[in-house]
């Protein structure tokens, strides 16, 4: 009864969006703003119907309503209430409710701004918006009801979305239980934060649609959603990141990333997402490149569907895998069509799109900004055609021949090395002109610190030749940054009569974006280090162990000391938990407890790793034996991963330098200015 | 003039990105077989670096804890997803598989950790070499463990 009534809201608000989608196009055609504003009413109805929607689906997993295909999926009795609520985006069905409530909380933001200087966008915007919402909202309506309840038929029981004939409703009596592996609190974080990163691009790419319809292609569009491309790329790389520590915390292999396609199929749209945050700066300043920003946020829709289409199409396999279901298609067709009609109306809108200035010189900040686009794209290339390679080699030659981690280690390292050096110089080059000469006066002070600190390095920690260049780089592109936060502040410190404090707070304030953008670079810089020391420097041993009996790695050395193993009932979980001492250079440090956790629902086993981390390096002991036969003894497999906790350090400065650069900055005086510069020239014109 | 630098970076740019493409795929590739096709393969394929699929057989999981030593049989399971589609999906083709006692069978040793998935009729996705003995030497190994109404716990961890 209730699953009735939440899939009749869904069908409403699936009613809904596309009545949107038709009210604006024909009130834009027929030039009737009344059908606009009930287009864009209609549009701010989606986001309470899809709350009911969404409340009704949680009412249901909360309160066990196992009836539900889905609910009976997703969750179980034993499962805590946070987690049966987080099993919403558990399942297929449930995720795709779940992005077409954060796109129509997204779009409702949007049209509540005001439109006033910008009504021609409007309509459009909405048609965009609605017509993905629409898309996914269709996909749950007609394809993974999330609200189907299980029949059963003589047949057997088969999950329908209305009863068919002779058969009775079948209700289990307890779920199969989220998968023990995603009851993480980064599992439980990680799929919105993606979601919102990727749901959040649709609105450049609405806005950049519009532009290209309207044919107003100044670069008003950038300016519009610039904040909604900073917030889109903070939650789409923040749950990347949190998808890595899941990994490392969860998966007990001792890293952080594996280039799953599933994994580079989140990556895909952050490449051209960072690519495009880039060059809109050149577009805003330098009125060039404005082709190149259309692509860009084209190409990041379009993988940011792809993105999902991979996560939840047969096409690839994966640690993640993938459910076989009707939608693949469907995807597939959505994203060639919406790439086929953008890029038809980029070629349309391609002469109004040209270039103000001409780029001349090499080294000037915009080359480099080119530059590093390109590399961008050039990793893109290379993870595009890795999860590609499998179906063009089967086309091909009929066989499927696949590539693993170390391709995309190999083709990416260097590119990855060069975008450092880019990160490196281009805070140091001019707009317009550069040479070798002012650039080389520029940089040669950082360039000496960082091959010290290289030299320091090389003496006493590493002699490898890939650490050493990834070492020198890093350092670079700290001292620049600092530099030129030192050189600013200085400035200013000294024009203004600021201590170098208030200075350099002043200096962020007043230059958000850029000062907001060193931070990240430091950021990424940090986050560098933690990369280089577990993908360089990662030792690893095994070892069965009987109590009281060592293991040693690096220098550390652990002693096993004790197992114990006890149910958790009402939970549903068998607890297997070794204590081990640990000691550096003979020296006490504490106990670790890695654990094997049973879920007895799934009948799956989770392995939980002790960790020991520190700046210099994490202790990662995973407990592997778990045969009780040998309780006697217990295997252990112990990593040392050197510098790994700077990659999660490096994270949080990221969100501290992007609520940096995306803060609300004080427009209106800019604006006003702005608006009444722009007042005096119409009227010189007119006279 | 100006035109013809920005040109030459971009060629110099794409010839390098396609030059670690090429090279970094030709030193990585794996062929991706199921086991009747390593079969029919022959000692050709001896040592070379490959990705096989197959279904577990449960009773012959062997797991050495002392020495991390693990021996199993995988049987042959088809590598299309069309076919697999054909046979009723996933689970539903490795339940035949195992049950099937004409299928062509292999046995992989690896050393490591015995993975919390392997157990009967999960599937296998092995990274490694087949010897001159026709023991499959695993240096990867990934499991898939789909049930009865959906492949639920692939389908959770993605995203």
């Amino acid at each position: 009864m209730i699953a009735n009534l939440g899939f009749s809201v869904l069908f409403i608000s699936f009613l809904v969006t596309l009545y949107s989608v038709f009210a604006a196009i024909y009130g834009e055609r027929r030039q009737v703003p009344a059908m606009v504003e009930s287009a864009r009413r209609a549009m701010l109805l989606t986001w309470p119907l899809l709350t009911l929607t969404a409340g009704i689906l949680i009412y249901l997993l909360v309160n066990n309503h196992f009836e539900l295909q889905f609910v009976y999926e997703v969750t179980s009795r034993s499962m805590p209430t946070y987690l049966k609520v987080t099993a919403w985006w558990g399942g297929q069905a449930g995720s795709l409710l779940f992005w077409s409530w954060l796109m129509s909380a997204f779009t409702s933001l949007v049209t509540l701004r005001k439109w006033d200087r910008d009504r021609e966008f409007l309509p459009w915007v909405i048609v965009v918006s609605c017509v993905t919402m629409a898309f996914f909202i269709g996909m749950n309506v007609f394809f993974e009801n999330p609200f189907a309840q299980l029949y059963q038929t003589f047949d057997g029981v088969a999950a329908h979305t209305f009863q068919p004939a002779n058969s009775i409703l079948f209700t289990p009596e307890d779920g199969r239980g989220l998968n023990p592996l995603l009851r993480h609190p980064g599992m439980v974080i990680h799929p919105p934060m993606l979601y919102l990163g990727f749901v959040a691009f649709v609105i450049p790419y609405a806005f950049a649609l519009a532009a290209l319809i309207t044919g107003r292609t100044d670069d008003r569009w950038i300016r519009l959603t610039r904040r909604w491309t900073l917030w889109a790329w903070l939650f789409l790389s923040f749950g990347l990141v949190l998808g890595g520590r899941w990994a490392y915390d969860v998966l007990g292999w001792g890293g952080y990333w594996g280039w799953d396609p599933v994994e580079i199929a989140a990556f895909m749209p952050w490449l051209t997402g960072t690519a495009f945050l880039h060059s809109v700066m050149i577009q805003e300043k330098r009125g060039m490149l404005k082709h190149w920003n259309m692509l860009l946020i084209i190409l990041t829709y379009s993988l940011v569907i792809f993105g999902t289409f991979l996560t939840r199409s047969g096409v690839l396999s994966s640690v993640h895998s993938f459910a076989q279901s009707a939608i693949g298609p469907l995807f597939f067709a959505f994203i060639g069509l919406s790439l086929i009609t953008s890029v038809a109306l980029l070629i349309h809108r391609w002469g109004s799109l040209k270039s103000e200035t001409q780029m001349t010189s090499l080294l000037s900040r915009e080359a480099l900004f080119l530059l590093n686009n390109l590399l961008f794209m050039s990793i893109l290339v290379v993870c595009f055609w890795g999860v590609m390679f499998p179906l063009i080699s089967e086309l091909f030659t009929g066989q499927k021949v696949t590539v693993g981690p170390p391709f995309y280690e190999r083709a990416t390292a260097p590119l990855f090395a060069a975008l450092m050096l880019l990160m490196g110089i281009a805070p140091l080059s001019a707009w317009g002109h550069s040479t070798v000469k002012t650039l080389g006066r520029a940089i040669w002070k950082p360039i000496i610190g960082a091959l010290a600190i290289t030299l320091v390095l090389f003496v006493t920690y590493t002699q490898k030749v890939g650490a050493l260049i990834g070492f020198f780089l890093i350092a670079l592109v700290i001292l620049v940054t600092i530099y030129e936060y030192w050189r600013g502040g200085y400035a200013r410190q000294r024009s203004q009569g600021e201590n170098i404090f208030t200075a350099l707070w002043n200096l962020t304030g007043r230059n958000r974006r850029r000062y907001g953008g060193y931070i990240i670079h430091l950021s990424m810089m940090l986050m560098a280090v933690g990369i280089l020391g577990i993908e360089i420097f990662q030792v690893e041993t095994q070892g069965t162990l009987a109590q009281g009996e060592s293991l040693s790695l690096a220098n550390y050395e652990l002693r096993y000391k004790e197992i114990a193993q006890w149910d958790d009932l009402p939970s549903g979980v068998n607890y297997r938990r070794a204590v081990v001492d640990v000691y550096q250079d003979g020296e006490y440090l504490g106990q670790l407890a890695p654990r094997i956790d049973y879920y007895y629902d799934s009948q799956q086993n989770m392995t939980i790793p002790g960790q020991r981390s520190t700046l210099k390096d994490d202790l990662y002991v995973l407990l592997v034996n778990w045969e009780p036969v040998a309780a006697t003894g217990a295997t252990f497999k112990v990593y040392v991963n050197p510098l790994v906790n700077w990659l999660w350090l490096g994270s949080l400065l990221f969100l501290a330098g992007i609520v940096v650069a995306a803060w609300p900055e004080k427009e209106t005086e800019r604006v006003a200015v702005r608006a009444k510069a722009r007042v005096q020239q119409q009227t010189s014109a007119a006279d | 003039m100006q035109i013809n630098k920005f040109v030459i970076g971009g060629i110099l740019i794409l010839g390098a990105v396609v030059f670690l493409i090429w090279t970094s795929t030709a030193a990585n590739a794996q062929y991706f077989l199921t086991v009747d096709e390593l079969n029919a393969k022959g000692p050709d394929i001896v040592d070379k670096n490959l990705r096989v699929s197959g279904a577990v057989i449960g009773d012959s999981i062997q797991y050495d804890a002392q020495n991390l030593a693990l021996s199993f049989e995988v049987v042959h399971v088809p590598g299309d997803t069309a076919d697999i589609e054909t046979e009723g999906g996933l689970a539903e083709a490795l339940h035949q598989a195992v049950m099937d006692p004409s299928r062509a069978r292999m046995k992989v040793i690896y050393v490591g950790p015995k993975p919390d998935l392997l157990r009967h009729e999960a599937q296998a996705i092995m990274t490694g070499h087949l010897g001159a003995d026709g023991i499959f030497y695993a240096e990867e190994l990934l499991l898939k463990c789909p049930t009865r109404y959906e492949e639920a716990v692939p389908e959770q961890a993605g995203l």
